[in-house]
């Protein structure tokens, strides 16, 4: 009872925000065109549900996002793990990883069009690139800081290298690769729908640019809070994940 | 010679390489035998090097010169044969007690059922029956070092190695480790170097004592010693008192130098 009335205080501020959004409407405070009450988003919502849009829209972003940022999670732990114990490897891929960091992804859009054209290939590629960033970084500097005690005393117990890299630097390396996979999964959010909004023909971001432009500005509303609540549900069960992933820190 | 002693260290010199700054003779020709079911100190002030020695005979750090034999093989990587007892306990925090304990025997694959049994004689061994499925986190610092010696002795080295496996306890349970690691030796021999720089600790546990010098650590002297383990008060005896001051005496020099040798902080 007490976890449930805690939880109800944490969200206070949404209801207010919700009941303030609702009422600035119904006062004419605000040019219901810009911002349409937000009952008359919900009813655009269960429209958008009915028709099916939102779903074939959703189906479409969510697989290009998971596997997107699924390719990343493997392809950037890999490289992290390597370039972290492979000293001459890391020579050869550091420099690489620091010139690609700060680059802003979405300037990859159109490059990744040019790669792949408009379908899901684009999109996954980008998500993939941009993704991998964090997950390199989380994995390298979590193995890097893995004890060297650790990987003696499996080596002595005879845990040959491949071995001791599932075994020891892998999970040494764990609470930091997760913390760059959770960073990495709210940038895939940002690509996903950045990409969509600019070039396609389907997802969540041609879903709210198409109803933009078409003056279905309760429906664009509909679609953006959808995607707002999918990152913030997304990052809440990630977080538990987490949690039952490394219980054993206590 | 090499018939008599199962560890034989000849001549060896390592220097340590920090990734940053001047390198540092470490050991300058270190010569040691241990022989078979002995139990040797190594003793000296801390940053002589004995923790150093340990880990090249554990074959964790290449041998840069001069040669170590374990039963006359050249020791060029760490194996089973060795196995190591670390302060800061190493054990892997994600796996239970029993886990950890499960782990080298895993490795050496052991049947499931075997090994198993296996473990839970060495957690009965060790005392720490009832906390098989806790994690390390949860551990107070003996059972800790508990957990590493029984996951070490479960997949039976012919030879362990401790560096400083007490220094981490509170006063209280390093006397009864140090009581505990004695009665388990003398019911499983092996050959045991340990790394200490506790006087007394060494004195009381060890067979034979290696004082080593200040960096770069060398064998200053090799000193036998004899403790009745079955008198209690023994540690208040007059020859245990006597010997650990002559002991003292060795090293006290050994560890104003190395004091004198210590960076300003």
């Amino acid at each position: 009872m007490q976890a449930v009335m805690r939880a109800g205080l944490r969200y206070l501020p949404l209801v207010l925000l919700a009941l303030a959004w609702e009422a600035v409407t119904w006062l004419n405070l605000v040019d219901t065109s810009a911002l349409p009450p937000l009952s008359k988003v919900a009813v655009a919502w269960i429209d958008l549900i009915r028709d099916g849009e939102l779903i074939d829209n959703g189906k479409a972003s969510l697989y290009r996002g998971s596997v997107g940022l699924l390719l990343a999670v493997f392809g950037g732990g890999g490289l992290g793990l390597l370039m972290a114990r492979w000293r001459l490897f890391d020579n050869f891929v550091n420099p690489l990883v620091e010139l690609f960091y700060p680059l802003p992804k979405s300037a990859l859009i159109p490059v990744t069009v040019l790669w792949l054209g408009f379908g899901d290939g684009s999109k996954i590629l980008l998500i993939f690139l941009g993704c991998m960033i964090p997950v390199t970084i989380g994995a390298y500097n979590g193995a890097r800081g893995s004890d060297h005690a650790l990987v003696w005393s499996a080596r002595s117990m005879g845990a040959n290298r491949l071995r001791m890299m599932w075994d020891v630097i892998l999970p040494s390396a764990l609470p930091e690769l997760l913390n760059g996979i959770r960073t990495a999964l709210a940038l895939a959010f940002i690509l996903l729908v950045s990409s969509e909004l600019i070039v396609s023909q389907q997802g969540f971001g041609y879903l709210i640019g198409y109803l933009g432009s078409t003056g279905s500005y309760e429906g664009m509303y509909a679609v953006v809070l959808t995607v707002a609540f999918l990152g913030f549900a997304a990052d809440r069960i990630y977080q538990l994940f987490i949690q039952w992933l490394l219980a054993w820190r206590e | 010679m090499d018939g008599q002693s199962q560890i034989v260290i000849e001549r060896v010199n390592h220097t340590y390489r920090p990734p940053r700054g001047r390198s540092v003779l470490a050991l300058s020709d270190v010569s040691l035998e241990v022989r078979p079911r002995e139990f040797l100190a190594l003793l000296g002030p801390s940053g002589c090097g004995k923790s150093t020695l340990l880990y090249l005979v554990g074959g964790f750090l290449p041998i840069e010169a001069g040669r170590i034999a374990v039963k006359g093989k050249t020791v060029t990587a760490p194996g089973p044969d060795r196995g190591i007892v670390f302060q800061h306990f190493a054990l892997f925090p994600w796996k239970t007690v029993r886990a950890n304990i499960l782990y080298g025997l895993e490795r050496q694959g052991m049947p499931r059922a075997e090994r198993e049994r296996r473990a839970q004689a060495f957690i009965d061994l060790v005392g720490l029956s009832g906390f098989e499925d806790s994690y390390p986190s949860q551990l107070s610092g003996g059972m800790k070092q508990r957990t590493a010696i029984a996951r070490t002795l479960a997949f039976d080295p012919d030879i362990l190695l401790m560096d400083e496996p007490f220094g981490a306890l509170d006063a209280q349970t390093r006397a009864l480790m140090q009581t505990e690691l004695l009665s388990i030796w003398n019911r499983t021999p092996k050959t045991v170097i340990f790394v200490t720089h506790d006087v007394q600790e060494a004195v009381y546990l060890a067979q034979r004592i290696a004082v080593m010098s200040a960096r770069p650590g060398r064998i200053k002297a090799v000193i036998e010693t004899k403790v009745d383990h079955r008198d209690p008060g023994v540690t208040r005896s007059k020859e245990f008192v006597e010997k650990v001051d002559e002991i003292w005496n060795l090293v006290r020099e050994e560890a104003i130098k190395a004091e004198a040798k210590k960076p300003s902080a």
